[in-house]
């Protein structure tokens, strides 16, 4: 009787074991390349569309007379980049997202319905945090110009817009293909806003400041220096930007001001290893948690540096280079008190009836700093908006705070315009973080359009 | 209307499997000769229907006639299979048939949707087994010698694996089976039952120190050499059934504990000694970062197990083909893919059915060579389908056994036929026992066996003293 009972029970316990990884591990193994399950449900059901938070389609495959599927992108080139594409290999949310694009979710009895008239399973549903409205007020302020725009709600950690130019048309992306494929100059294909790399130039600064106070943190205001547009260092020469001369500084006036001088001769006196736990906490040199694929932002910290590598590091020049997803991160974790609500692109899947299926939200949460760091870096931040390279910020209904960038990327003084910042300072809402690829500086052309970008939120929201 | 019949009829090939399985265990619950009756007639009836709309599925997605024809001769085949073991043996236990038959009827199924000419190899084969194991039960009752030749059975079970081992390496390197008149044949299946009958034999009458050392010694040697042709799932198989039916006949834990002990030992040493134990073992750890080398095989197991779904995807609408020898040792995961997890799990069930049927009978057993022999048999048979599962849905390593009446594979759906005609055979002499004289018989042998016996009497021989 033993021997019965102890094989009733291995084989209970083998066929609970089957249930369930037949159930948990669906997902990846559909997505494995030497699974044909693939084509099998495609050959099943009709893909599914991908919708704005407000319910508004930003990808739909519709059927021709004839019974031939089309992917169609109501809105163009808006979203080309974080909802991507289905032919020609996948990109986007379209990439991310497939397996639940190509599952039908609908009632048993409609399946056996569909059958029955040799219809197509109708396809389950993505639901992203994007807002159409906001998409469009970062896609017009960024214009002509080449660069990423991303707004985020560092509460939730809901990507409300990302914008990447030069940007393309996915409805004819099977068309533009083989030019897209000779072109390897202008990087059509690539999502700035998560995959491109940029020195931070100015922006940097808050890393900087964050260092600063953490090693210097009862008497870090106590923090002077008299700025001549330039310093010297052991024969090492940095300039504030144009050249221009700041006087007399402190901390705060420091940073406001974004004088490179100052920054520059606080990164000579930072401590080595202890700068290098902050930027890991910081997630340089780690993948981002984010959900669409991103660069690894570079950073080189190391022992025998030599002065004018720690004064470059400083001001965000040098080796370092970060993508606007990780520069809006670090702005989310200051904006949210010093954690960083991990930031995620679809909020939910429903069957094609509306039931949902599966509900998605923040994959966690990063500690990057503590309350009251973040609480003097909020400060900081509002100081550049007030009286700092961040003005054209000031008489709005909001209050704004941020940090402006002007990085010089090669030897002509050439520069990418940054500004990162987050509105109302109060309780902050609303994450933005501009990227402009050689405009010039930042507070000159990236606040400009930061700041229609927090009027499209704000007016919204009225 | 074909398209509602193709639409529908996996989720009626679900129901009706569901309700078989559950029948195949209300048995148990009723004592009562009607309600039993009740049972197995719907049974049948259940078996017609799951192998009718699958076969119409299959008529229909193929467009081809002559899986019609083929039907016919299968559904043929059941009946004269039901109808016949209840004329020949009435007293025969109708549950284990109808499992029988219905592990069987899920194999047709699949193999025909695999591999049409392999499907109607094997349903020959199976006719010829069916024949042969129509006359095992008056065999078993007619020659009552058979207990006392434990010797011959040694011989019996030694001599082909020896001839194989030794074949084997002079010809392929691992060669599990010979060709005898252009059929390949196995001769590790058949002797694993010629095996139960030399353990039976040899414990029957004395569980001395001195005949576990013989039985011992004899069972040890069958492991080796099955180790020694590579063919390591059977070695398991042995042992495992050796252990378990020294630790029924001695009923000593100690001896259970040593065989987990030496077990466990030989299972490091196997490891370290055989490059495909190690594959294996690594393809179970973790198929996917070696997918396109050993892992391959389970990860496309897997891949069928996850598409599947609870109703599947239905006949010839999946890709159970991907899987290397799907046919054989992953015939469950082609079932979970196409007919769902539901009907997989199913088939487990009415595995797991037919083996407490088969431990009932045994401990109703009065005779311990008997006895014994039922019990072995329950043992090769669900440890060999707990290897064949477990390793197809990574839940242990990969052993490459076959799963007993699915699988395609002469000589394992001979000798599983062979078994359960074994099993019916004892079934029938404890029946017709019970119905001549059951007083007189108490006070003859008046032993262990007998007392169980008594207390798990069925109402069928109660009901005719």
């Amino acid at each position: 009787m033993l021997v019965t009972y102890f094989f009733v029970f291995l084989f209970l316990g083998m066929m609970t074991y089957i249930c369930v990884y037949a159930y948990q591990n669906k997902e990846v193994m559909i997505n494995n390349s030497y699974n044909a399950g693939q084509q099998i449900l495609v050959a099943q059901n009709r893909r599914g569309s991908i919708m704005s938070r407000d319910g508004e389609v930003l990808a739909e495959t519709t059927v021709g007379p004839d019974g031939s599927e089309t992917r169609t992108y109501p809105y163009d080139s808006l979203f080309s980049h974080v909802v991507g594409y289905s032919t020609k290999g996948k990109t986007g949310i379209e990439s991310r997202m497939n397996y639940y694009l190509i599952q039908s979710n609908i009632p048993i009895t409609e399946k056996m319905n569909n059958g029955m008239l040799e219809k197509k399973n109708s396809g389950d549903n993505v639901y992203t945090t994007l807002d159409v409205k906001l998409q469009e007020a970062a896609n017009r302020a960024l214009g002509v110009y080449e660069g990423a725009i991303i707004a985020t709600d560092p509460r939730t950690g809901e990507v409300l817009a990302m914008v990447s130019k030069p940007d393309f048309n996915p409805n004819e992306i099977a068309d533009i293909w083989e030019e897209l494929l000779e072109d390897d100059e202008s990087g059509l294909l690539l999502n700035r806003a998560a995959q491109g790399l940029y020195p931070p130039g100015s922006t940097f600064k808050i890393v900087t400041a964050l260092e600063y106070i953490r090693e210097n943190p009862s008497n870090y205001t106590d923090y002077g220096f008299t700025c001549n547009g330039a310093v010297n260092i052991d024969g090492s020469r940095i300039q504030c930007y144009h050249g221009v001369n700041h006087g007399k500084v402190d901390f705060a006036k420091s940073f406001a001001k974004s004088c490179n001088a100052s920054y520059a001769n606080m990164g000579t006196r930072l401590d080595i290893n202890s700068f290098g736990t902050t930027l890991d906490k910081l997630l340089f040199g780690k993948p981002l948690p984010f959900e669409l694929e991103s660069a690894v932002s570079r950073i080189q910290i190391k022992e025998d540096m030599t002065t004018e590598e720690q004064m470059q590091t400083a001001i965000g020049q040098g080796e370092t280079v970060v993508s606007p997803l990780h520069m809006n991160m670090i702005t989310c974790a200051i904006a949210n008190d010093g954690v960083l609500r991990h930031l995620y692109v679809v909020d939910r899947v429903e069957n094609a009836n509306g039931a949902v299926i599966k509900r998605f939200s923040s994959s966690g949460t990063t500690k990057m700093m503590s309350e009251q760091e973040a609480g003097i870096l909020q400060g900081l931040m509002r100081e550049v908006v007030e009286t700092g390279t961040g003005t054209k910020l000031l008489d709005k209904p909001y209050t704004a705070a941020g940090k402006t960038g002007s990085a010089e990327y090669n030897s002509e003084r050439d520069s990418h315009a940054w500004f990162t910042g987050f509105a109302p300072v109060e309780d902050p809402e609303i994450c933005v973080t501009v990227l402009i690829e050689g405009a010039g500086s930042g507070s000159d052309y990236a606040v400009p359009m930061a700041r229609r970008v927090f009027d499209a939120y704000f007016d919204m929201k009225e | 209307m074909e398209q509602y019949v193709v639409a529908l009829s996996k989720y009626f090939i679900a129901i009706f499997m569901a309700v078989y399985t559950y029948e195949s265990f209300s048995v148990f619950r009723f004592r009562g000769e009607k309600r039993q009756r009740g049972i197995y007639t719907r049974q049948v009836l259940l078996l017609f229907f799951v192998h009718f709309t699958s076969f119409l599925t299959i008529c229909i997605e193929t467009g081809d006639l002559q899986y019609l024809f083929f039907y016919a001769f299968q559904q043929l085949a059941v009946f004269a299979v039901i109808v016949l073991s209840e004329l020949i043996y009435p007293t025969a236990n109708k549950l284990v048939v109808n499992n029988m038959c219905m592990l069987l009827v899920i194999g047709f199924i699949m193999l025909t949707r695999l591999d049409l000419g392999r499907a109607v190899r094997q349903f020959v084969i199976v006719l010829v087994s069916i024949a042969a194991a129509m006359c095992v039960p008056w065999l078993l009752k007619r020659f009552r010698e058979i207990k006392d030749i434990s010797w011959l059975y040694a011989l019996l079970g030694i001599l082909p694996l020896g001839v194989v081992l030794i074949l084997g390496n002079t010809t392929y390197g691992s060669k599990l089976s010979y060709s005898v008149f252009g059929l390949s044949f196995q001769p590790s299946e058949f002797i694993k039952i010629i095996f139960v009958f030399f353990v039976a034999a040899a414990f029957y009458k004395s569980t001395s120190l001195l005949q576990v050392a013989y039985a011992t010694a004899v069972a040890g040697i069958h492991v080796l050499i099955l180790a020694a042709s590579r063919d390591l799932g059977s070695a398991l198989i042995f042992f495992v059934t050796y252990v378990l039916m020294l630790f029924l006949a001695t009923k000593n834990f100690w001896y259970l504990l040593l065989g987990i002990v030496g077990g466990c030992g030989a299972s490091v040493v196997a490891y370290q000694l055989f490059g495909h134990v190690k594959n294996r073992v690594q393809a179970w750890r973790d198929p996917w970062t070696v997918i396109a080398g050993e892992g391959y095989q389970v990860a496309q197991s897997l891949f069928s197990l996850g598409r599947g779904g609870l109703f599947g995807l239905g006949l010839f609408q999946g890709a159970p083909d991907d899987i290397p020898k799907v046919e054989r040792d992953f015939i469950f995961s082609a079932v979970a893919e196409e007919m769902g997890l539901i009907v997989a799990l199913c088939v487990i069930m009415t595995a797991l059915s037919c083996f407490i049927m088969f431990m009932n009978i045994a401990m109703r057993m009065r005779d311990k060579f008997y006895q014994l022999i039922a019990f072995g048999i329950g043992v090769l048979y669900i440890f060999q389908v707990f290897l064949t599962i477990g390793g197809v849905t990574k839940f242990i390593p990969m052993t490459g056994v076959t799963l007993p009446l699915v699988s395609y594979g002469g000589s394992s759906v001979m000798a599983t036929l062979l078994m359960f005609a074994v099993i019916e055979g004892l079934y029938i002499i404890r029946q017709d026992e019970g119905a001549t004289n059951v007083e007189q018989r108490k006070i003859k042998e008046n032993g262990q066996p007998a007392e169980t016996a008594e207390k798990e009497e069925t109402a069928e021989t109660e009901e005719n003293p």
